[in-house]
C-alpha cells in the first residue's frame, strides 16, 4: 500500500485492475483503493508482471502493507509453493507495517485507547467514548477507530465518499493550521494582455483545443516557483527539503462540496495546450471520484483560482506538508492608473500563503511578483 | 434540425455536467453557468460537446449570445441544417 500523502495511514482495497500474469508498464493501473481522499488509481512503479494478489477487495490496509507480489523485469521468478498456502504470508520484500502501537495507560481519565487510535481519532474527528474497545482489556484499538469512522458511510456519488472527503480536509487543513505559521501577501495585476493573448490564440482553435486562463496562472506560478524554490517542496521532520520537480497541485471544486488539489507532473516543462489538456482530463476525473495515486501523493505546491464566478480574492491554506499556495481571483475591471490617466483594465488579485518557517515576506513578495510579471508576457509562457 | 432536437442536445449535455439540476424548472433566460452552477471548465466542455454532436463550433465571441438555454437554442438553431 502505497503512502498517498502525508496524512494517510491506510486505504482500502476496492477492487484489482490487474491479474496474476499480466504484463504491466510503469504507470499502469494495478488497483483503487479508498482513502479520505476517495478512490484512488494505484500506479505501478516498473515495468514488470502481476505474480499474484497477497490480500482481496475489502481489505483495510496499512501503508506499508504488501498488496501483492510484482516481478519487475529481469528479475528471476521466486519459487513457489506446490499449493497456493491457505493464508498469504505477510513476508514479503518490503517489511510488514509495524503493528499498532502497544497499548497504554491513559494518562488521565476517559477511555483506554492508544496513542495511535488516539491521534488518529482526533484527525477523524470520532469521540473516543462512543467507540466499544476491541483490544487488550477493552481498550480501543486504531482499527476500531477506523471502523466507528467508516460506520456512518456518507452518501456516495460518483465515487465520492464526501464524508471521508470532508473528514480528510478537515484533517489536513487542521494540521496545517495547528503547525504551519502563515504570512499572506496579496499583489493584483493588470491581467489585460493575457485576456488578449488567450482571445487571440482561443479565436484559431476549436473548442476542444481552447485554453483557460487558469492554465496561464498555473504555468505561471510553476515557472516562477523555479526561480524561487523555497516555495516548492515539502516541510518534513523539521526542516524544508525543495523539490527538484515542480508538480503543481490544482485544487478542484467537487460538485456536491469538498475539494481535492491532485498534481499535474512536471508542470513549468508543459506546453500550454498540453498543460491544459492535462487539467480537462484531471478535473473530469477528480469530478468522477477517480485519480491516480501518483498525482494525489506528490504536488509541490498548490495553485487555487476561483474562476470566473468567484469573488476579488482568495486566502489560501497551505497543504502540508507543502510550503506555499498561490491563490488567484475572479478577473474584474477596476479603474487603473496608466500612462498619466485612469483606465478600466481588466485586473486579478493574485495571493500567496507561504510558510514562515522556509520563507519570508520579502522572497515571498519576489516570488508573487514575478508570477505577475510572467502574466504580462503570456507568449513566453 | 429542430428547435425540441436542439434543446434536446442542450438537456442532455447540461445533465452530464450538473445532474442534479432539473433541466424542466431551471430558468432558461438566465445565464447557464448560475442556473447550473458550473464554472468555465464545465462551460468550456458544454462548448466542446456542441461542436462535437452538432458540428457548431461556438467562437469565444460568441458565448454571450449562448450563455442562456434559449440563446443557445436560437444560435444553434439558425447554424445547423434544416
Amino acid at each position: 500500500m502505497p503512502s498517498l500523502g502525508a496524512d494517510m495511514e491506510d486505504a482500502t482495497l476496492i477492487e484489482w485492475l490487474a491479474k496474476p500474469g499480466d504484463k504491466m508498464k510503469r504507470g499502469d493501473i494495478i488497483a483503487v483503493v479508498e482513502t479520505q481522499k476517495g478512490a484512488i488509481e494505484v500506479e505501478v512503479f516498473e515495468d514488470g508482471v502481476l505474480e499474484e494478489h497477497v490480500v482481496a477487495p475489502g481489505a483495510v490496509l496499512p501503508v506499508g502493507a504488501v498488496m501483492a507480489r510484482f516481478r519487475g523485469v529481469g528479475e528471476a521468478a521466486e519459487p513457489r509453493p506446490a499449493a497456493p498456502a491457505p493464508a498469504p504470508a505477510p513476508a514479503a520484500a518490503k517489511p510488514a507495517p509495524e503493528a499498532p502501537s502497544p497499548v497504554r495507560p491513559p494518562p488521565a481519565a476517559g477511555p483506554r485507547a492508544s496513542p495511535a487510535a488516539r491521534r488518529l481519532a482526533e484527525e477523524l474527528g470520532v469521540d473516543l467514548a462512543s467507540i466499544a474497545g476491541s483490544g487488550a482489556g477493552g481498550a480501543i484499538t486504531r482499527e476500531d477507530v477506523a471502523a466507528t469512522a467508516r460506520a456512518p458511510a456518507g452518501k456516495k456519488a460518483a465515487g465520492l465518499d464526501f464524508t471521508a472527503m470532508r473528514r480528510a480536509i478537515a484533517a489536513a487543513m487542521g494540521r496545517s493550521k495547528r503547525e504551519i505559521p502563515h504570512y499572506y501577501l496579496s499583489h493584483t495585476i493588470d491581467i489585460g494582455a493575457a485576456q488578449d493573448w488567450l482571445a487571440a490564440a482561443n479565436a484559431q482553435r476549436p473548442p476542444a483545443e481552447r485554453l483557460l486562463m487558469g492554465a496561464l496562472f498555473i504555468k505561471a506560478v510553476a515557472k516562477a516557483a523555479r526561480e524561487f524554490p523555497e516555495f516548492n517542496g515539502f516541510h518534513v521532520e523539521g526542516e524544508f527539503r525543495p523539490s527538484e520537480a515542480i508538480h503543481v497541485g490544482v485544487a478542484i471544486a467537487i460538485r456536491g462540496g469538498g475539494l481535492a488539489a491532485p498534481a499535474i507532473h512536471e508542470t513549468a516543462d508543459l506546453a500550454l495546450a498540453d498543460l491544459m489538456a492535462k487539467m480537462r482530463d484531471l478535473v473530469a476525473r477528480v469530478r468522477a471520484g477517480r485519480f491516480r495515486s501518483s498525482e494525489i501523493a506528490d504536488p509541490t505546491i498548490t495553485v487555487t483560482s476561483l474562476g470566473d464566478r468567484g469573488v476579488d480574492a482568495v486566502w489560501g491554506v497551505i497543504y502540508p506538508p507543502q510550503v506555499a499556495i498561490v491563490g488567484f481571483g475572479r478577473i474584474v475591471m477596476r479603474p487603473w492608473a496608466t500612462d498619466g490617466g485612469v483606465a478600466a483594465r481588466p485586473t486579478v488579485c493574485m495571493t500567496l500563503a507561504a510558510d514562515h518557517r522556509v520563507s519570508d515576506g520579502h522572497k515571498g513578495a519576489l516570488f508573487l511578483e514575478r508570477t505577475g510579471q510572467l502574466l504580462a508576457n503570456p507568449g513566453e509562457l | 434540425m429542430t428547435a425540441d432536437q436542439i434543446l434536446a442536445v442542450i438537456r442532455d449535455e447540461l445533465a452530464r455536467l450538473a445532474p442534479e439540476v432539473d433541466f424542466d424548472t431551471a430558468d432558461h433566460n438566465r445565464p447557464i453557468q448560475q442556473e447550473f452552477d458550473i464554472d468555465s471548465m464545465d462551460f468550456l466542455n458544454f462548448i466542446t460537446a456542441l461542436h462535437a454532436r452538432l458540428g457548431v463550433n461556438v467562437p469565444e465571441a460568441d458565448y454571450a449570445k449562448v450563455a442562456t438555454i434559449s440563446g443557445a437554442q436560437a444560435y444553434l438553431l439558425s447554424r445547423t441544417p434544416g
